[in-house]
């Protein structure tokens, strides 16, 4: 199989385990992100692929071939960590051409191409500067300059925008995609910031707490349809309800009924169910309305945070969150009887 | 008022500080021997006899090729040590560490009496090579304990971000680990030479009859008639010392050398 | 790759050379001490191989043990001195900005390079009838004679501090520049005067750095020589002058290993017993 493959992979460090049965095909050319809470295992999984660390079992594979006995110095990837690790005692062009120093390529061409990395990062003319002269978002552009020296077979990236403020962490992100665009190289990221993951990624990997892949897929698949409550929950907000099955497409949910698109196989009636609705899906009305997926309450809060609105409503003990454009503000304040309308295309039923 | 108290505090630890190093220049230039108060007449005479006397000069090379010998054997044994013990997780590394500091922890009359029992049961006692190797065990601890701090400093992901980039375990050494320690190593090496040349009980036990060196000179010149030479001895020592630490201040990252952090990750 | 275990025999290969420098150079001698410790003393300086306690009873004399307790105390006093001094000088510097911070730390170099004969002869100096301290102060009207401060007790408390305190502020400059700022600021906001900032948060969050400096500048001062030569009379030679007395002058190699030994117990001893006392200190508290 072409890409990257991780077979049967586990790892253990003593008693702790660190991952768990995972088994992943990652294509060329494609922005993967490794996406979880922290302790789930994805940095785990990065340093398994990079050879910093060995599975205790599995394989793991390079266009069919196993790579798990290759040491982390001869796998030729590119890989960006988490404190940046620039070598304080080399300049700025020393750093990036470092892979190439340690292939002992002559000095004329690793200075054209330190300059050629440097433009592609736009540091231009920062080849003699020090490391010690660099603001944060300087050095990460050192950091990624430098992994991409020798056009490795795979750009691995652990959670590299952590340490940036809100701002230039956005920039980046974008940086960052557009680059890997560019240069078409497999990427894989680490992060634990969904939004990242949504920006940057073709395809995202979710770890969950048990240190095993929750789900698989593309940002838009991954929100859209998650597979069980975890992702669901980690992944953009979402109204969880517990709920028990009635029927082919019935979910009883405290006193009132839901009507809904799908059910997945195995559900029989009495079964109990989580149903996930994206506050955006969910539309408010003041007063009591009736019909299908109608649940009536009172407005309990509202939250205007000037780009988007959240009304917070409490149905009978339930509490349900709808978010709206300022344009599409219901007419309701606090304290209102209103109705939160779930359309059943928006609901989604997830094993609990 | 706590700024001026903790300025007046400062200024008289500073004169304390001073006292000896004011004294001994004057006496060094004083032209008349003795000492008084206020001093009388400046010559540099003191400095001249140090450079032309062979009753100084052979003190001053021996103290020199003991210091410059035994400082760069401590360091040859410092310095794989403390990298073993870095790299490698080993039972016996609290052990071999401890050994490593054993030395100089200990008065040194202790130490000393230890080298002299050792050197005259070998039949090698009053050689200058036996006070060579005795400082060098003596002071081992001095780079044992900078370079430790120095690997201390390198963090873990800096080497793995050097493998990742093709460097094997030799190569990591050279051209990352190596240039990292350097600075330190200078440190510890600066500090046992200097140390050596000021060491009096080890000299003075393992060889002090055949091999005399710059403060055994001193000290006994101290007992049967003093000199003010040795005073021009102490004001060389001093600004050899300011020179070197001066240096390492200019160029280097002193604060950082003697254990503090570096301004980034203040 | 770091803190791995090693893979094979090969692996210590590193280690091999300087574990077996300082087995040879370092750990054979203490045997071998240890060893002439219990030898027996033949009459004109030899001693011949053999087992007895011969050398350790006769430990047991007024001069030793006046000489072990006056070491002890003299070590442990300037130690206190030292620390206390040199505590708040350390946290004084490093405070300041880090240029200033060069210059103070080249100047204690410089001191540090003095030996410690020179130390003894410049106070010595310092202290004279004819060229000391004194002068300055009966030129300040102050007094009305100059007179003649060593040797004596006070000259070598003085001057074992003086040698001391730089070694001191180099063992708490590690510690003390890692002190987060944000410490006694806290302190601080939350009402403590800075006096009381200092004696509380600072004095108090270091205690372990505090304790440790204690043991190794009391460990350095047990082990002076020349000083209380230079700057004390007989009644303040320290254990060092006595035992290097045996070893050389009545060329009593057994007598003086003996006293080596014993000396070096009782001081790791005390410096075990040290360690304990801040370690229970600090239990308590929590």
């Amino acid at each position: 199989m072409a890409g990257l493959t991780l077979e049967d992979i586990h790892k253990n460090f003593g008693s702790v385990v660190a991952a768990r049965d995972v088994n992943l095909n990652m294509p060329h050319g494609r922005f993967v992100c490794f996406l979880g809470p922290s302790g789930c295992g994805k940095t785990t999984l990065l340093r398994l692929i990079a050879g910093l660390e060995s599975p205790t079992r599995g394989h793991i594979l390079l266009d069919g071939k196993r790579i798990t006995g290759t040491p982390a110095h001869k796998r030729n990837f590119g890989m960006v960590f988490q404190s940046l690790a620039l070598f304080p005692h080399l300049s700025v062009g020393e750093n990036v051409t470092y892979s190439l120093r340690v292939r002992h390529i002559k000095k004329n061409t690793r200075q054209k191409r330190a300059a050629e990395l440097l433009d592609l990062v736009q540091l231009s003319g920062f080849a003699d500067r020090h490391i010690s002269q660099l603001s944060g978002g300087q050095r990460q552009r050192v950091a990624i300059a430098r992994a991409l020296a020798i056009d490795p077979l795979l750009f691995l990236l652990d959670e590299p925008l952590s340490a940036l403020d809100a701002k230039l962490r956005e920039s980046m992100q974008l940086e960052l995609r557009l680059l890997q665009q560019r240069l078409g190289v497999t990427t894989i990221l680490v992060t634990h910031d969904q939004r990242e993951a949504m920006t940057m990624a073709d395809m995202v990997v979710v770890m969950g707490p048990d240190n095993r892949v929750r789900q698989v897929g593309t940002p838009l698949e991954i929100y859209r349809q998650p597979s069980d409550t975890f992702v669901a929950d980690f992944i953009g907000s979402s109204n969880l309800l517990q709920g028990s099955c009635m029927g082919a497409r019935e979910i009883k949910i405290s006193d009132q009924h839901l009507v809904v698109a799908e059910m997945p196989a195995g559900i029989s009636d009495g079964t109990s169910v989580t149903v996930s609705v994206r506050p955006e899906d969910i539309s408010v009305l003041p007063g009591a309305e009736r019909g299908d997926n109608c649940l009536h309450g009172t407005v309990s809060f509202i939250r205007d945070v000037g780009s988007n609105v959240e009304i917070y409503l409490n149905c009978n003990g339930l509490q349900i969150i709808s978010q709206s454009t300022p344009k599409g503000r219901p007419n309701v304040k606090q304290g209102d009887e209103a109705t939160a309308i779930l359309p059943a295309l928006s609901c989604i039923v997830l094993k609990s | 008022m706590s700024k001026t108290l903790r300025i007046i505090f400062l200024s008289l630890i500073l004169f304390l500080l001073c006292g000896p190093l004011i004294v001994v220049s004057g006496v060094s230039l004083n032209a008349k021997k003795r000492l008084f108060f206020p001093p009388e007449g400046i010559s540099l005479r003191w400095y001249e006899e140090l450079l032309t006397e062979s009753s100084w000069l052979i003190p001053v090379q021996n103290s020199l090729t003991i210091a410059f010998t035994s400082s760069f054997i401590a360091l040859s044994i410092a310095l794989p040590l403390a990298y073993f013990l870095w790299r490698y997780r080993v039972f016996y590394a609290r052990a071999l560490f401890t050994l490593g500091i054993s030395p100089f922890i200990l008065p040194p009359v202790i130490t000393a009496l230890g080298f002299l029992s050792f050197w005259v049961t070998i039949g090698f006692y009053g050689k200058m090579g036996a006070t060579m190797i005795s400082h060098a065990i003596f002071f081992v601890t001095l780079p044992l304990v900078t370079i430790s701090l120095g690997f201390e400093s390198i963090e873990h992901e800096i080497v793995e971000a050097a493998q990742t980039m093709g460097a094997d375990a030799r190569t990591v050494f050279r051209t990352v680990i190596f240039p990292m320690i350097r600075p330190y190593m200078i440190s510890g090496l600066a500090f046992a030479f200097v140390l050596s040349l000021n060491e009096y009980i080890v000299a003075y036990m393992v060889s002090g009859f055949t091999v005399e060196t710059l403060p055994i000179k001193i000290f006994n010149s101290l007992r049967y008639g003093y000199t003010p030479v040795m005073a021009s001895v102490a004001v060389v020592f001093v600004l050899l010392a300011v020179i070197i630490f001066g240096l390492i201040g200019r160029f280097g990252d002193l604060p950082k050398l003697l254990g503090a952090l570096s301004p980034e990750e203040e | 790759m770091i803190g791995e275990k090693p893979k094979g025999i090969r692996a210590h290969l590193p280690v091999a050379y300087p574990a077996l420098m300082l087995g040879i150079f370092f750990i054979i001698p203490f045997g071998i001490m240890v060893a002439i410790s219990f030898f027996h003393r033949q009459p004109g300086g030899f001693y011949i191989p053999g087992f007895e306690f011969t050398n350790y009873k006769n430990l047991y004399t007024a001069l030793f043990g006046r000489t072990l307790s006056f070491s002890l105390f003299v070590a442990g006093l300037s130690a206190a001195v030292c620390v206390s001094l040199a505590f708040p000088f350390t946290y004084f510097i490093t405070r300041m900005r880090r240029r200033t911070q060069v210059i103070w730390l080249v100047f204690l170099m410089s001191v540090l390079s003095l030996s410690e004969v020179i130390i003894g002869f410049a106070w010595s100096l310092l202290l004279s009838r004819t060229a000391g301290i004194s002068n300055l102060i009966v030129w300040l009207g102050l007094m009305d004679q100059p007179k003649a401060w060593y040797p004596g007790f006070a000259a070598l408390l003085f001057g074992i501090c003086y040698l001391a305190f730089p070694y001191t502020v180099l063992i708490l400059y590690p510690p003390l520049s890692r002190l987060d700022p944000a410490l006694p600021e806290a302190s601080q906001t939350l009402g403590a005067s800075p006096l009381r900032t200092f004696f509380w948060v600072i004095v108090g969050s270091m205690r372990n750095a505090i304790v440790a400096a204690f043991v190794m500048v009391f460990v350095f001062t047990l082990g002076v020589y020349l000083l209380p030569q230079i700057l004390g009379r007989p009644q303040h030679w320290t254990l060092s002058v006595l035992i290097t007395d045996q070893a050389i002058y009545q060329t009593n190699m057994p007598m003086a290993a003996s006293m080596a030994i014993f000396f070096m117990v009782v001081s790791l001893l005390l410096v075990l017993i040290t360690m304990a006392i801040g370690k229970g200190e600090k239990i308590k508290s929590t």
